[in-house]
């Protein structure tokens, strides 16, 4: 890799051994990847997946101190993944315990941390930082340094932003050094599409479902996807990208993929079309057998296959604010058809918190509390990392969730149907 | 006993047992509970890869294709080398991912851990290898297993 002199000057040593550090890790893993050079990072805003003060992770924030006793804080303001803690989600006496006395007891000098690094604020914990009540938006061809993969994803594809599936740590330090090193994502040959992918689905498909069918056929591909366009309409309009913020993650979750082409829809498919796929792109056609083969062979993970649901988690990705009211729509006029007044399982609904401000503006905030929805800023995959959730029914609409812990995947209308139903509640 | 030869990400020599997940590596959804609740052989906690599940990771060749899965994947590598709990080597059969270069190189600037990492071992690496064979990491990449 060629360095500029001051990079190279950097890297031995002229701002200190700790900042040596950080640009021989940014060398070595441009160089891991045949980068030729740094580019600055463009965006204004950095994004960062390391939310929560695990102490099992210890070693990262000991590493932090070292950053910042070195001097070293991010180059521009960030936002972050969501906390792990909320007190309006349920626990039990023994979670609370396990959660705030054995696991998230780093949580609070995490964040001191986190505000002298440089987060945009206390509000700003969420996965979906680039929402518009949120605020960091990036815009088109902005290089980002940025981890989480829903994000990252979303970056790329739905916005035409340029960041690679950076790693937590590492999308602090390219921050520090206010570069990144070229390969990948960040380049034109990288953006181009291995996989074309049809969708010949009768019906539109579950979003969640058909990005985790395509993450596991690809990988870490980039797929070029035909067919989906009829179903979310000819423009990125907030629907459309609620169902691609939805798909982005279940596709980087349950495969690697950093970015997509959607026909039509996205900017570069576009602005490029057939262009961008590779010569020699292999074809994954999807119907709606292929989707359900897939939903059949995801692993019950429950002690009891048969256990009645004790807790429902949807918003992983946080919802949007045209979601929550969506939801809203449908849990009214399921309730009002089965004649019931409540959800019969506790769900909990997740949103960044200027989403949920925005929301307690409209009718819809109380709507879904006399439901008995709660509103959370929570990120459920922390709530429910650890053993005691093992022993939980939960289910969820979320492929990411279903991923990484115990939770049980159901599409949407499945989920909305168990949490209507009479004999539910335990 | 059978050679391949690799591309050396992280420079290192070591002799371990083979542990192989032909699928995708999720290197949270296989860390995440070990690191937790401190499992002192760190055995594979990712439900859905079935190769690996429940199997002990420390101090085994991991044989894999590429890891998959959250942006969190370099920094539990990272964790699990500060601790001490990291495999004996990375064995790729495809080019490496960015989490796990992100992984290997934090665990190799910032730990005082080994960890070799070779990828580019071919296809033939990972269809040949099985758990439980012995796996020799040399420091120009030549990886021999047996």
């Amino acid at each position: 890799m060629i360095l500029t002199p001051e990079q190279q000057a950097l890297l031995d040593g002229a701002k200190g051994e700790t900042m040596a550090k950080v640009v021989k890790t940014l060398v070595m893993y441009g160089e891991a990847f045949g980068a030729k050079r740094m580019v600055p990072v463009t965006g204004k805003y950095g994004h960062t997946v390391i939310s929560f003060g695990l102490k099992a992770i210890r070693p990262v924030y000991e590493l932090y101190d070292q950053l910042l006793d070195a001097g070293l804080v991010s180059g521009q303001k960030f936002t972050a993944d969501p906390k792990p803690l909320d007190p309006k989600v349920p626990s039990s006496l023994l979670e609370d315990l396990v959660f705030k006395k054995i696991m998230y007891t780093d949580q609070k000098p995490y964040e001191a941390q986190l505000r002298k690094l440089g987060i945009t604020n206390d509000d700003d914990y969420t996965c979906t930082c680039y929402l518009d009540q949120v605020g960091n938006k990036p815009q088109p061809g902005d290089v980002l340094s940025w981890a989480e993969s829903s994000a990252v994803v979303y970056a790329n594809s739905v916005l035409g932003a340029r960041c690679n599936r950076n790693s937590g740590i590492i999308e602090l330090m390219g921050s520090i050094a206010g570069f990144v090193p070229e390969f990948g994502l960040l380049t034109d040959e990288g953006r181009k599409a291995d996989w074309i992918v049809e969708v010949r689905c009768e019906k539109r498909p579950e979003a969640q479902l058909l990005g985790s069918a395509i993450g596991m056929k690809v990988m870490e591909g980039v797929p070029y996807v035909k067919g989906l366009d009829r179903f979310l309409g000819g423009e990125l309009d907030e629907k459309a990208c609620a169902y691609l913020k939805d798909f982005g993650a279940a596709a980087a979750s349950n495969g690697a993929v950093g970015l997509y082409h959607i026909e039509n829809l996205t900017p570069e498919a576009c602005a490029q079309g057939e262009a961008l796929i590779r010569e020699d792109a292999q074809t994954y056609v999807i119907d709606d057998a292929e989707l359900a083969r897939v939903q059949r062979e995801y692993p019950v993970v429950w002690k009891n296959p048969d256990a009645k649901p004790q807790l429902c988690f949807i918003g992983c990705p946080h919802l949007t604010m045209s979601q929550l009211i969506d939801w809203s729509d449908r849990i009214e006029a399921a309730l009002r058809a089965k004649g019931l007044s409540e959800l019969t399982v506790p769900t909990v609904f997740t949103a960044s918190t200027p989403v949920l401000r925005e929301l307690e503006k409209t009718i819809y905030a109380s709507k879904l509390r006399s439901y008995g929805v709660i509103l959370s800023y929570i990120c459920p995959l922390m709530y429910m990392n650890n053993p005691l959730c093992k022993k939980k029914a939960v289910i969820t609409c979320s492929n990411k969730l279903r991923t990484y812990t115990s939770a049980r995947y159901y599409t949407e209308a499945e989920i909305l149907d168990i949490i209507t139903t009479k004999e539910a509640r335990t | 006993m059978k050679q391949f030869q690799g591309r050396v990400i992280v420079p290192g020599t070591c002799t371990a047992e083979a542990l192989v997940s032909r699928g995708g590596f999720n290197t949270l959804a296989s860390f995440q509970m070990a690191l937790m609740f401190g499992d002192k052989a760190v055995k594979c906690g990712d439900q859905n890869n079935p190769d690996i599940y429940k199997k002990p990771m420390l101090g085994k060749a991991l044989c894999l294709p590429m890891t998959i899965g959250s942006t969190t994947g370099g920094m539990v590598l990272y964790t699990a080398c500060a601790m001490g709990k990291q495999p004996a080597c990375l064995l790729f059969s495809m080019p490496i991912d960015s989490l796990a270069a992100s992984g290997a190189i934090l665990g190799d600037v910032w730990t005082e851990a080994s960890m070799p990492v070779v990828d580019q071992l071919g296809e033939d690496f990972l269809n040949y290898v099985q758990t439980g064979m012995t796996v020799t990491v040399r420091e120009n990449g030549v990886v021999e297993v047996e």
